[in-house]
This record gives C-alpha cells, sequence and structure tokens, in this order.
C-alpha cells in the first residue's frame, strides 16, 4: 500500500499567541513550531502501522520553506520512508491542496491521509479540496481505520457517536484523535532520518482566492464575580444576562 | 498508592499536568543542528509522558521505576554517542548534551540511571574491551536487556581511588577477585558490573562480574534523601572466580576509571542545566500566579532579582555547556575543562533549585511542584562524579600546574 502523509507546521501549543501591529499575520518572533499533532499522532502514525502489516511505503508531504524541514525530519524519524517539500511560503486552504494535488496526482497513490484540522487556524478544509482536485473520495473525522485487500472501513466520528464507511482505494482521510497512538521517534530513527530523501519540489503558479484581511484576539477572561450564597436572584440574573447561559 | 494482595504498595500512574515550557533567552536553539533539537524534543515528550506523572511519588517512596529501563533504552538514551553497531546512537556529543539534560530536566534519579549505563559501563567496553566483549555486551546494554553498574568509589576511597583495596589475583584461567565498592548507582539490579581493582603488582585494571558469580552480592543502601528514585547499592566480592576473559584488555592504571567519568560528567554538566531550567520555570509561572498585598509576587523586586539572576546564570550554562560539547565534538574538551563545566553548573542548578524553592513559598517545601526534589537531588550531583571541592582543585592544579592533592 502507497500512503500519502500530508503534515504541516503549527505554533507550540504553549505560544503566547501574538499579531502584527495592523493584525493581518501572526508575530512569528520567538515562536516555537512543532508537527500538527493530527498529522503526527494519528495520520502519520497509522499509515506507518499500515505498511507495517501490509507491506508499502509511507510519504510525507509538506507545502513550506525550508525552516519547514525540522518538522519533516520528524515525520521520517517516526518511520516514514520519503518527503516531499513543495518549496513555497504557503497559502490558503486551496493553494496548499492545489500543490499538493498535483504532486499526488501523478504518484498513484492508494490512500492520501491528512490531519482532521491544523491547531492553528483549525480550517478543516485541505482534505476536501485534496479529494476533490484528485477526484477521489474523501472521509472525514476518522478515528478508525482498517483496511482489507483495496478495501477500507472507517468509523467516523458523527455528532453524539460513530458512523461506520466502507471506502475503496484510492481514498483522502482525514484522522481524528483514536486513530493511532503517538509516537515518539528515538534516538536510531533521528539519525535514519538524515539519510532518508527529501526531495524539493517547486510550487505551481496558482492564483490564490482567499486572502486573510484580519485576526483578532479572544476578548480577555473578566475576572470572577463572587455571588452571596443568599442572593440566588443575582446569581439567575447574572448567568441570563452577562453569561447567557439560561 | 494502593495495596496489593501480598500486603505490598504499588504506584499508580498519577495524571498531573507537566506545565515545563523550554527557556532559551540567548536563542541558542540556533547553534543546534536538526538532530539535536528532534533528540531534545523526543526526550522531553517522553518525560511528560513517562516521568512527570510518576516521579515525584517514586520519589516520596525510594522506589526506583525500573519499568524505565527498557523504556529509556527503546528512545535511544543509552549510549547515544556510541556506534549504532555496538548497541549506541551514532549521535554526537551535544546530542548526547541536550537528552541528559531533557532527562535530568525530569530527575536527576533518571538522568543517573542513563549516565551510569551509557558512559560508565557502555563506554569502558566500547573502548577498553575486546572485540568480543563488545559484541557480547553492548547491543544488550543498548536495548535495556542487561542493566549495567560501575564500580570505582569504596568505603574508604571517595575522591582518592587510588587508594583503592579492591585486588585481583592470578589464578590459571580467571582472577579472583576481594573486596568491596560503595555508592553504586544501579548495582542491586544490575546485570553485570564494570570493578576497578589492582591486580598484584599494584596495577589499575578493570574487570566485567556478572551478577550470578559465586561470591558476589549487591546489597541496597537505604536511606537517602537524595536520588529516592535511583536504586543505588554496594558491590562486594568474597573470592569471586572472574574469567580472564572478562578483563578489559586495553587499559592499564587510573586512566581507565577516569575516562569513563569525564564521559560522565559532560553529561552531568548538561544534565544539571535541565534541573535548573524545570526550577526555574516552576518559580516564573509560579510568580506569576501567586498574588500576594492586591499583586502577582513577580511584580515585587525580590522576585524579579531572583528569577533575573537565574535565567542569567542558566544562560551561562548553557554556553559553557555548548562550548564544551563543540570541543568534545572534535575530541579537543579535556578533564580539566570537563571539570570546570560540571562544577559550574551543578552549583548554579543547586543554587536555583534554593531561590525557587523560596519564590514558591510553603509550596516549594511540597510535592506539588518538582522543585525540593531537584533540590535534594542536586545535593548528591554536586557531591558524585567528582566533588564539588575536587573540580575546583583540578582547575587550580591546571591554571597553576602545581598539585593540591597530596
Amino acid at each position: 500500500m502507497k500512503i500519502l502523509v500530508c503534515v504541516s507546521k503549527a505554533p507550540d501549543t504553549t505560544t503566547k499567541i501574538a499579531f502584527n501591529a495592523d493584525g493581518t499575520a501572526l508575530n512569528k518572533d520567538g515562536v516555537q513550531y512543532i508537527m500538527n499533532p493530527y498529522d503526527e499522532w494519528y495520520a502519520l502514525v497509522r499509515a506507518l502501522e499500515l505498511k507495517e502489516a501490509a507491506g508499502g511505503s509511507v510519504t510525507i508531504i509538506n507545502v513550506g520553506p525550508k525552516e519547514n524541514d525540522t518538522v519533516i525530519r520528524k515525520g521520517l524519524a517516526i518511520g516514514a520512508d520519503n518527503a516531499v517539500r513543495i518549496n513555497s511560503n504557503g497559502g490558503s486552504a486551496m493553494y496548499i491542496a492545489k500543490q499538493i494535488a498535483e504532486y499526488a496526482k501523478g504518484e498513484s497513490f492508494d490512500v492520501v491521509i491528512t490531519g482532521k484540522e491544523t491547531i492553528d487556524e483549525n480550517r478543516s478544509e485541505v482534505g476536501a479540496m485534496l479529494a476533490e482536485f484528485l477526484d477521489m473520495p474523501f472521509i472525514s473525522y476518522a478515528s478508525k481505520m482498517d483496511v482489507a485487500g483495496n478495501t477500507a472501513t472507517i468509523d467516523r466520528d458523527i455528532e453524539g457517536g460513530t458512523e461506520t464507511v466502507e471506502v475503496d482505494t484510492p481514498f483522502v482521510l482525514s484522522a481524528a484523535k483514536g486513530l493511532a497512538e503517538q509516537r515518539i521517534p528515538n534516538m536510531r530513527g533521528i539519525m535514519m532520518a538524515k539519510r532518508k530523501p527529501l526531495n524539493v519540489v517547486e510550487a505551481v503558479a496558482f492564483d490564490d482566492l482567499v486572502v486573510p484581511v484580519h485576526y483578532e484576539l479572544p476578548p480577555a477572561k473578566s475576572a470572577v464575580k463572587l455571588v452571596d450564597p443568599e442572593n440566588m436572584d443575582e446569581l439567575v440574573r447574572l448567568l441570563h444576562e452577562e453569561a447567557k447561559a439560561l | 498508592m494502593q495495596t496489593n494482595s501480598n500486603g505490598i504498595h504499588t504506584i499508580e500512574k498519577k495524571a498531573k499536568e507537566d506545565r515545563y515550557q523550554h527557556h532559551d533567552y540567548y536563542n541558542i536553539d540556533e547553534l543546534l543542528d536538526d538532530d539535536h533539537l528532534l533528540a531534545r524534543d523526543a526526550v522531553r515528550t517522553w518525560v511528560k509522558q513517562s516521568v512527570s506523572p510518576i516521579i515525584e511519588e517514586y520519589s516520596e517512596k525510594a522506589q526506583c521505576p525500573t519499568h524505565l529501563f527498557k523504556e529509556l533504552a527503546e528512545i535511544g538514551a543509552f549510549g547515544p554517542s556510541l556506534p549504532v553497531e555496538y548497541g549506541g546512537g551514532g549521535m554526537d556529543e551535544i546530542a548526547y548534551g541536550v537528552i541528559m539534560q531533557e532527562l535530568e530536566r525530569g530527575d536527576s534519579g533518571i538522568r543517573s540511571m542513563a549516565s551510569v549505563q551509557g558512559s560508565l559501563v557502555m563506554y569502558p567496553i566500547f573502548r577498553f574491551g575486546s572485540e568480543e566483549q563488545r559484541r557480547k555486551y553492548l547491543p544488550k546494554l543498548g536495548s535495556g536487556e542487561f542493566i549495567g553498574c560501575f564500580g570505582l568509589t569504596e568505603p574508604d576511597h571517595g575522591s582518592n581511588p587510588s587508594g583503592m583495596v579492591t585486588n585481583i589475583k592470578d589464578d590459571g584461567d580467571a582472577y579472583i577477585l576481594n573486596g568491596s565498592k560503595m555508592w553504586i548507582t544501579n548495582s542491586p539490579v544490575a546485570d553485570i558490573a564494570v570493578v576497578w581493582a589492582k591486580d598484584e603488582a599494584g596495577k589499575i585494571r578493570g574487570v566485567i562480574v556478572e551478577k550470578d558469580m559465586k561470591g558476589f552480592h549487591a546489597p541496597e543502601i537505604h536511606g537517602k534523601w537524595s536520588l529516592r528514585a535511583s536504586i543505588t547499592g554496594e558491590l562486594v566480592f568474597e573470592d569471586v572466580r572472574v574469567p580472564k576473559a572478562n578483563i578489559l584488555p586495553e587499559v592499564v592504571g587510573l586512566k581507565g576509571p577516569l575516562s569513563c567519568l569525564s564521559k560522565a560528567r559532560y553529561g552531568i554538566a548538561w544534565g544539571a542545566i535541565g534541573a535548573a531550567l524545570d526550577c526555574y520555570d516552576s518559580a516564573l509561572r509560579y510568580s506569576l500566579e501567586r498574588e500576594q498585598f492586591g499583586k502577582p509576587i513577580g511584580q515585587f523586586q525580590l522576585t524579579q532579582k531572583k528569577l533575573a539572576e537565574m535565567i542569567t546564570e542558566i544562560t551561562k550554562a548553557q554556553l559553557l555547556a555548548w562550548r564544551l560539547g563543540s570541543l568534545a565534538n572534535k575530541g579537543k574538551a579535556t578533564p580539566a575543562q570537563i571539570s570546570m563545566a560540571k562544577r559550574n553548573n551543578v552549583n548554579m542548578a543547586l543554587e536555583i533549585a534554593r531561590e525557587a524553592r523560596q519564590i514558591h513559598g510553603g509550596m516549594g517545601i511540597t510535592n506539588e511542584y518538582p522543585v525540593m526534589r531537584h533540590m535534594m537531588n542536586l545535593e548528591t550531583v554536586l557531591t558524585y562524579e567528582g566533588t564539588h571541592d575536587i573540580h575546583l582543585l583540578i582547575t587550580g592544579m591546571d591554571v597553576t600546574g602545581l598539585n593540591a592533592f597530596k
């Protein structure tokens, strides 16, 4: 089975988020980056498990600048066989999906996996757009996937429950929590990653249709209000008028 | 903690959030390669998953989390800078350093488990062992199938190892080993011990002793208030017949054990930064969350003085370790340079632990925060692998050319 895993880079979850002066982009000063956990813990690890069980190969792909190579090396250290970086400064989800599709269409992958979202902007868009560009079925929010022959049986997280679907390869899947368990790369894997191929491919021209205009932080949390236990009317009023919980 | 059917206390994994964040005031990460950053990230993730949730309780109960030996092996923490074909990781000395730093960020005892296995057991067998010994022991030590320990210090010979009385006598196809060793990390659980003893000519030789050899015992030392999650014992040899094939053929004299100690001290110079960073990280967070007189205590000048001095000292120690690592990668780090870094960085970490304890106020003495545990651990680290004072005399001898030991 030939599997492509799309990996992105995201600010470390402990980053204090700030934007530039006009609010059009993230202020990247001092930001430490990690591989998007949905890509690393679930998409990549399930791909490796399928390869270990039935043979094949796992390729990881990233659309971004050279600085992303550290994140890509981590994917190789965890166990991917080879990597591709589409050399670009990134863009909208559609731009990213287009770049990946351009590479993937000539490679006949059986399964293409993305994380269900990247934890920076939580767009959950690339997988669906990629499936459209590749003319493949798309299964989102997969929490379990087994493959027998050319058919995959997949559990999807749905509101309040689980939906089980079957799909024949090739298809595009987005990975949710539960699909696999995090693997920590070991030192030997880190050293082996240096010898694995990382191919850099130039991006294709594509006019981005979506441009971010403004970012804003959520309002600061207000102070805790203490209500006298004898004054339940005031509590009800606050819950109704301020918290809008009633 | 629970009690099992035999009435023995067992420790349950306790979920406790480890909120540690790395601090890199001088952008020293820019001096590191991808391998170093990946290694550090991997070990940090492992520590958060496998060490932080359990370490306070194991430490409190003075139990060694022996299940971590296998996990340490799996992540590659045993002999990371030894060649892959002998069970190592094939990494450079800076990678070894950052791994030790992250382990000690978790606990000095966990770092000790790894530094003994890698620097004091695998390294001498690799450096001074026969090819047969390398093939026999190193892959098993690297994979955690075997646990090793290192016997140099004796009850009456600590800072003066050349006075050792443990000895070997030629007896045909074997040596007869007699004597005892003290303060030996991992000894009660070890499968093999690299033991330094004098031959009949008074020359110091290294021998590999296996746990099943008759007349060999490794009783545990109890009652430590420091490195409580690391197991420590004695080594007792009563007419132990050690096959001649088990002698390390490539070294004679004190330089054998001292070169091992240089490796381990190098790792400690990095490791201590990890303990210091954890104390600083906890103190900084606490100072911003804890309010007194209507404002965070981090707003008071005396708290800021402590925090500012901590990060200054940490930054200096990071640069010292990085430069020492660069020298070590070229094979140019001298034992005296390693002494300076071990002494400075461990003392720095202990001072920071004490200051961080004050910032935490009364909470600082509890196991809700890692600070007091680090502080107690660091009292050992200050003394083992060459005491604070002995390392000062090594620097003194190096700059004056005059020996103050005799």
